[in-house]
Formats: structure tokens, sequence, C-alpha cells
């Protein structure tokens, strides 16, 4: 199929960025969207062109580091897919695609397409653990937990970090990725001891950090490659409400 | 040069705890003073530095990657082995040992490997603590399921993305010790030569990615925890930044390269689809606790499928070749890696592979789902279930257990794998050899450590399934930590390290010029398209089978690549920017490299094993002919530069408590 892209070009973070159209010719509809971009790129350098940097790693849809805005929608139209999982069959033969990185005030630009996404470490490191150091825990099999109580906590522990819920937002607000987080943890047994604490800490880095608020818009919830629920950000708004006037813990 | 594995003497069983009693220790007081840098975040990376962190030392750890959470341990899918026994299945520390060497074709040290199935247990302790959401039953207890290669079943996970949780959960604690200040993180930074001072290593030199400045790290220690080196192939279930260059570096500044011939080829991933294709995706090895595989038994009937006028669907139960359960029928589809492999290859050079490339073989899900079907029926309490019923009750089940593999197949290939047989062919997916190091993890450069996929030190000529994460976790949680005390005990007193020291600036002035070198030449070939070339070579005449002939013409054909690539090959942009083409082409020079010691190491090993097999040595029935007599060594190459001669070094393997057997899964 013969395709023609708008593609978000951007030297650094202090220059000012455009689209730049592309027209590619003999597409396959075997393959995936970033392999498109690859036979691009590939055409770019053959000009001596700077190829378009994305950032990708694992192309199995689990690392993350994939981060693309595709014709408005995080990780391209289809649901539950990550861009590198898209495959072009999805498209149509002269369609035109606009291509964006994630767009956030807390996610600056580095190059074309490629955001930091930093912030996101440093909400895990405030909080998003449990207090254990190696050579400390019990035996595996000492706490039993209810089957559907440990598979509560997958369904949020299966975040990838991509960042497509604060591209999605409206407020580029961070709640989804860090309810799962919050709740990952808070529902398992082994990390209830310090969700308290957690919660505080983790949302107020999440506002430091200059991620907008949370007003119930979901679109998180319908961009998020892995599917995790808004379920998650109501469960930490009970968790934050609870711990900052129903216990003594206190950060600041 | 003498190669000293260093396994504590004593029996088997106590080795590993008179060694912990009796290692040097550093005091806390002095850990305080101790720089110590880590190289990669995967799950050996990530483990190792929060827990060195946890103890004390002051830790540098460094990735290529935007965050630690990406390293390519994330992608693992089915689980990890422990011995834990928690099935009552006859399971033991001993067990996991021996089917470990087994599985690895009697070519690891006895002393690590049962050190390994040791600490097996702790790492499913502490991974649960840290609220890793494995796989739990209804009492709530953990679940288990099977794995290639073993009559147990040990292998806990966590739906099919068990690496997820295991390095999200190392991430967690390494982010925890970022936040304590004892690691430093450094994001975005690339590793590109180690330097030594005094013949030790005490320092790298790096690339800060996002501004292309090199810069200079000292510390007391590296540590070396940077995967493995699959993407010599070019096409590998590897992550597309995977690299041997941290691991290269090292042997340019004189570590060992081990038994580099030792590659694993996955049985089951999908099948190439065309010519841009960049990377292979990888479906489960648990898929063959429950997927049967086969082929037609009638050349014609293949034709068809491939030429698409059948599918799958029409072949009759009886025109088909369940080949492995017809071949190994006591292990049945849950043969090792390297077996199940070799056999889709023999079946697809016969003719009978089912895509429309002849490359493919199926994995066919609808005995299972009848099986479950008529259980989950009668759980239910349906008597006399309709087929229509049967089905999709087993399908649910099916769903249950493999719903996200299942999901990214059809998302890849288009085809539902719930109605239709998957198509699946053997691709690259991990490397046994590695930087060779002793029983402390220490290579033959003092003060440079090597973990997980990164050594050589634990699977031998072929890994079984679910046994990386183990060694990951193992080596960073439970060995260095006790193990560097034994380098570091004697440094107590030496301060830190100048990173303007001659030696520093030294190593610089090399990485800077060769990145003029590969920036200067402006030719007229992308990185990309010599990586291709290579990967081509490589797959062709060091991949699967392997032959003396085609591995002599293999290394002419990498060394003229080589010299092409820097006579022609085009890098845009300069080093002083965000550059990705910049990094690729690093990697592949150091790729091309390696790719040649690989091909001599396969020319040098005149039997076959595991992951390595040689055409000329085989059995009348065509299975793998070992050589114990002559080649139960460590094949351990040093490579100075491309004027000299790769030389070998030979650490002969000891076998006190096991028996070298002809490994059979019949």
């Amino acid at each position: 199929m013969k395709l023609t892209l708008k593609v978000w070009r951007q030297a650094s973070a202090n220059k000012k960025g455009s689209f730049s159209t592309y027209q590619l010719d003999d597409v396959s509809e075997h393959m995936s969207f970033l392999e498109m971009l690859d036979v691009l790129n590939e055409q770019l350098i053959a000009k001596k062109e700077m190829p378009i940097s994305f950032d990708h790693d694992c192309r199995e849809g689990i690392c993350g580091a994939c981060s693309m805005v595709i014709n408005g929608q995080p990780h391209g139209p289809m649901g539950g897919t990550t861009t590198c999982q898209l495959h072009m069959r999805h498209f149509k033969n002269g369609d035109t695609i606009v291509i964006e990185p994630f767009r956030a005030k807390a996610f600056p630009v580095v190059r074309d397409l490629v955001v930091d996404r930093s912030a996101f470490d440093r909400i895990i490191q405030v909080g998003g653990f449990v207090s254990v150091n190696t050579g400390q825990a019990q035996d595996a099999n000492a706490i039993p937990v209810e089957k559907d109580v440990a598979s509560q906590a997958f369904d949020a522990a299966t975040c990838i970090g991509c960042g497509a819920c604060v591209a999605a937002c409206p407020n580029a607000s961070a709640m989804l990725f860090t309810s799962a987080k919050v709740s990952h943890l808070g529902i398992l047994p082994q990390g209830k001891v310090e969700s308290t604490r957690r919660v505080q800490a983790m949302v107020k880095q999440m506002d430091e950090e200059g991620f907008g608020n949370c007003s119930n818009v979901t679109a998180c919830e319908a961009e998020c490659p892995k599917g995790i629920s808004v379920e998650n950000i109501a469960r930490m708004n009970r968790a934050y409400i609870g711990s900052v006037l129903g216990s003594e813990t206190s950060v600041s | 040069m003498k190669l000293e594995g260093k396994v504590p003497p004593g029996s088997l069983g106590e080795k590993w705890t008179k060694f912990k009693s009796t290692v040097p220790l550093v005091a806390p007081n002095n850990k305080r003073r101790i720089e110590i840098i880590v190289v990669g975040t995967g799950l050996a990376g990530a483990s190792a530095a929060a827990t060195l962190g946890e103890l004390g030392y002051n830790v540098k750890c460094f990735t290529f990657h935007d965050s630690p959470r990406r390293a390519h341990s994330i992608a693992a899918q089915g689980g990890i082995n422990a011995a834990k026994n928690y099935q009552n299945d006859g399971d033991s520390v001993y067990r996991l040992f021996y089917d470990t060497i087994k599985g690895g074709d009697y070519r690891s040290r006895e002393g690590n490997v049962h050190r390994l199935a040791e600490v097996s247990r702790n790492i499913i302790d502490q991974a649960v603590a840290q609220g890793v959401p494995f796989a739990r039953d209804y009492g709530g207890l953990l679940d288990n399921r099977s794995f290639g290669g073993v009559q147990v079943s040990r292998t806990f996970y966590a739906r099919g993305q068990t690496g997820q949780q295991l390095l999200i959960g190392a991430y967690q604690a390494l982010s925890r010790q970022i936040a304590l200040g004892s690691v430093q993180m450094y994001n975005r930074h690339e590793m590109l030569d180690i330097v030594k001072v005094d013949g030790k290593a005490r320092g790298i030199i790096a690339r800060n990615l996002l501004t292309g400045e090199i810069e200079r790290y000292a510390a007391h220690c590296v540590v070396l925890a940077t995967g493995g080196y699959g993407n010599v192939f070019y096409l590998s279930t590897n992550a597309m930044n995977c690299n041997v260059s941290a691991a290269w570096r090292a042997v340019r500044r004189g570590a060992l390269m081990a038994n580099p011939c030792f590659t694993q080829i996955h049985p089951t991933c999908i099948p190439v689809s065309g010519d841009y294709q960049s990377k292979l995706t990888l479906m489960s090895e648990s898929l063959r606790n429950d997927g049967r595989v086969w082929v037609p038994k009638k050349l014609e009937d293949a034709k068809a499928i491939r030429e698409g006028k059948k599918t799958g669907l029409d072949i009759a139960e009886e025109d088909r070749d369940y080949y492995l359960e017809r071949r190994y029928p006591a292990f049945g589809n849950l043969v090792p890696r390297d077996v199940a492999s070799r056999a889709a290859k023999v079946a697809c050079d016969e003719g009978l592979g089912v895509s429309p490339t002849g490359l493919a073989v199926f994995l066919d899900f609808a005995a299972a789902v009848q099986r479950y079907g008529k259980s989950a029926a009668n759980v239910q309490g349906i008597h006399n279930p309709d087929a229509a019923t049967i089905t999709r009750l087993g399908e649910k089940v099916v769903e249950e257990k493999y719903g996200n593999l299942f999901e990214m197949y059809e998302k890849i290939t288009g085809e539902n794998p719930y109605k239709m047989p998957m198509k699946i062919y053997p691709a690259v997916h991990y490397t046994m050899g590695g930087l060779w190091v002793d029983y402390n993890l220490e290579t033959n450069v003092p003060g440079l450590f090597a973990l997980g996929e990164a050594n050589f030190s634990d699977h031998g000529a072929n890994r079984l399934g679910a046994s990386a994460l183990m060694q990951g976790l193992a080596d960073g949680y439970f060995v260095i930590p006790y193990t560097i005390g034994t380098f570091l005990s004697n440094d107590i007193r030496t301060p830190n390290f100048d990173p303007d020291g001659e030696a520093f600036m030294e190593a610089e002035k090399a990485v800077k010029d060769r990145i003029e070198q590969v920036l200067s030449v402006k030719g007229s070939q992308s990185v990309e398209s010599f990586h291709r070339r290579l990967g081509k070579i490589m797959w062709d005449y060091c991949g699967m089978s392997r032959n003396a002939d085609g591995l002599r013409s293999a290394r002419q054909m990498v060394v003229e690549l080589r010299k092409e690539f820097y006579q022609d090959v085009f890098v845009p942009g300069s080093n002083d920017e965000y550059n990705p083409e910049l990094e690729k082409a690093l990697r592949v020079a150091d790729f091309m490299e390696m790719g040649e010691v690989m091909i001599l190491d396969a020319l040098n090993r005149e039997e076959s094993c595991g992951g390595h097999f040689r055409e000329e040595y085989q059995t009348e029935e065509g299975e793998a002919l070992r050589r114990d007599d002559e080649f139960a060594y460590v094949a351990a190459w040093a490579y100075t530069g491309w004027d000299e001669e790769p030389v070998l070094h030979k650490e002969e393997l000891m076998f006190e408590n096991v028996e070298l057997k002809t490994r059979s899964y019949k």
C-alpha cells in the first residue's frame, strides 16, 4: 500500500518542532508500524538525512519504550495494543497518518518522537516498592493470598510505564500510572504495611512533577495498551483520603 | 594462561554453605567507602545494584535505556524455576541441579550449578515478599507448571509475564535504593570501555546518549550484567537494542569470551514473514505443556498448505505426524529446546513445512481445548455436554492460561490461534556463552565481574526453560553480594580512584577515536544493512547446524564484511547529539568481531552438544554426538585485535558427582 506520513520532527528539546511529510510506497500489510518507520528511516539515511528518532526496544509490547501518538491516539487505533504490536493491516492504501510524540509538560521532548519519562521513575522511587532487603523474606507460601486478590494485584501490576495514559489525558494526569502501583502493592498483604505512607508520597511526587489532576475523563483507560482499569484511580483516591484523614501518617 | 574455576572444596551440597561462612567480609564502615559500578539493569543488574546498595556500598548503576525498567528481562514470558517441591512431586535441589547439568549437555561447572539450585528457593521467597503477584491456586498458595527437559512441576509464573513481574520487583528494590542515595542511577548512558588500573578493573567510559558527551567513572570494581549476544544474528527474540558491546569491550581489555558458539535456538517463535522483519517474537515454552507439535505426513498435504489450498484443519488425524511424541515418547512435546528446534528443522528440510516460506510447523491446542472442556463441563455438572459447549469451556481454560500469548500471536499474524493451529519456527533466543567467570563470578580481569546472561557459567551447551530468570536473580540477589567480598576485602584501604587519571584519559581517547572512525567513513551503506548481512551469514553457517567447510567460509565472509563496514558505512549526524544511528554503528562493529569468535569456537568444537550441532558429529538416528574425551572443557577465547589470531584457553570440566551420559529424552 501507499501511505502519506506527517511526522513531528524536532532536533532537540530547545529547538522548535514541526511536521514533515513523507511518502511511502510498497508498505506490506504484515509489517509492524515500527517496521514501516524502519523502512522510511532507511530511505532517509540513503538520502543522507537524519532518520526519525523514536524510542523502541522489545517490540513485543512489554518494555513500554515505544511511545507515539498516531492519528491523535496514543499507540494508534487498535485497543490494547502498543505501537510496536500495531500492524499495517489496520491501515488502508492511500491513508495519511499523523505521528506525534507523547505530549505532556512532565514529558519534555528529547528528539522527534522521543520524550523524557523519568518523572515516572521518580514517582516509583518515593514509595512504589515494598521495603524488604534481600535475604529478609520468609517462605513464599507462609502467607496465602486469595487467588482473586492475587489476580487483581496482577492486573494492576501489568502496567508497562509507557505513559500513554498521560498522553491521552486532557490534563496530562498520571493518576492511572500512579494508582496502578498503589493498587498493586496495596492489595497484597506484603505491601499493605506501608500503604498509608506510600500513597501520600507517590501522590505528592506526582503533583510535583507537573502532571495534571484527574477529572474522570477516563481516556487513560481507553488508551492503555494493557487495559489498566480506572478502578485503580478510585482505589487510590480512597486510600489517599483514608491515609490523610484516617491515619497519623503524614509525608511532608 | 591457567584458568581456575575456584570452586571451593568439600562435598557438593556443602560447598556454598562453607564458602559463605568463610568468605572474607567487608565491614559496614568500610563498605561506605567503597564504590561499585554496575552496568545493566535487567534481572541480574537491578538485583545486584539494589542488594549491594542495601549492604551499604556506594553503587553507580548504568543503563542505555530511558529507565531501568525497560531491560529485556521484562519480556521473559513463561516462568522461573525453583526447587521448592511445593507440588510434592519429587523435586529437590539435587534434581534441579541434575536436570540443569544434563539439560546443558554436561558442559557446565558442577559447583556453580548446584549453588544455583540451592539459592533458587530464596529467589521465590524474595520475589513474593517484594509483591510479585505469582499465580496462585484456590487455597491461596503458589501454583506451578512444567517446562521442557524436566519431569516435575517447578516453574513459578505470573501468567505469560513472569519476566515483567520479576523485573518490576527488582526495579522497585533498585528504586528504593536510588531514593536512599546508596545507588546513583545513570539512565541513557552506554558503557563504551572498561578502564584498568594496574591490571584491575577500576572504572568505565560511558557515553551520555542524550548529549553525546564521553564521561569517565571510577570505582573499586566493575560488575557487568549486560545480557547476551543473540543479536549477532540480526533476527532474534532479543530486544532491538540488546548488544554485546559492554562484554566485547571487556574482551578487548583482556577478559575471555567463553563458549561463544553455544547459542540457544528457541523452538517456538512466530515465523519470519518478510524482508523488512526487524525482530522475532517468542511464543513461550509453557505452550508446549498443552500444545502438540506436528507436520503433515504427506509432502503433498504440506505443499497444499504452503500454497494456501488447505489449512491445518483439513488434515485428518491419521495424516499428521506428531513427531516429538513419536521420536521422544518419554518427554514428548516437552523435550529441551535444542532437541525440539532441530526436530523442527529436520521436518522442514524434508519439505514438510507449513508456511509459504516452508519454514514453520504447527503447534496445536485442539486436543487441550477438548480435554479442558470436558473437565470444566464435569466441574459445572453438565452431563453429556455437546461439542460446542466443550469447545467453549475448553477455550476459556486455555485463555486463562495463555490468553496474552494467544492475543500477541493474533496481533502479529492476523490468525486466531483458538481456531487455527499456530505456526511456529525456531529462532535465536539466548546465548549460553559469555564472559568467562570463576565461581566468584569474576572474570580473569581482577575486579571485573559478570552476571546473568553476560557470563557463561551455568547453562552449559543448552539452557532449560525458565532457568534464565533463575540465574539472573541468583547471581544478583544471592551470589555477587557474597563473592564480591573476595575482591573488595583486599581493597578496604584503597582510596577512591581519580577519574582524571592517566588510564581513564587514555581509555576516553580510545573511545573518542573509535567514534570518530565510524563517523568519518561517510560511505554509502546504512548500519542496518551491515547488521542484516552479518545476521544472514551467522544464521546460515553458524545457526541450527554447522559444518567445518561452512564455518571456514563464513569466517572469511565476516572478515570481508568488517573491512567493507569501515570503508563504506554511512552514519548520519554527529557525536554531539542524541544519535541512535551512531549507537547502533558502534554495536554492529562489535558484533562483527564477536561473530568471528563464535565461528572460530564452533569450528574448534568438533562434537555436537546442546545448541551446538556439528553435522559431522551425529548418531545414525541424527542425534547429537558428544565427544567427552576431547571436549569436556570450557573454551575461553582471548581477542586482542584484527591482526592477531584469537587464542584459545581451556578450563577442563570436572564431574565428581554426575556421570557423563548420552542425553536421552526417548
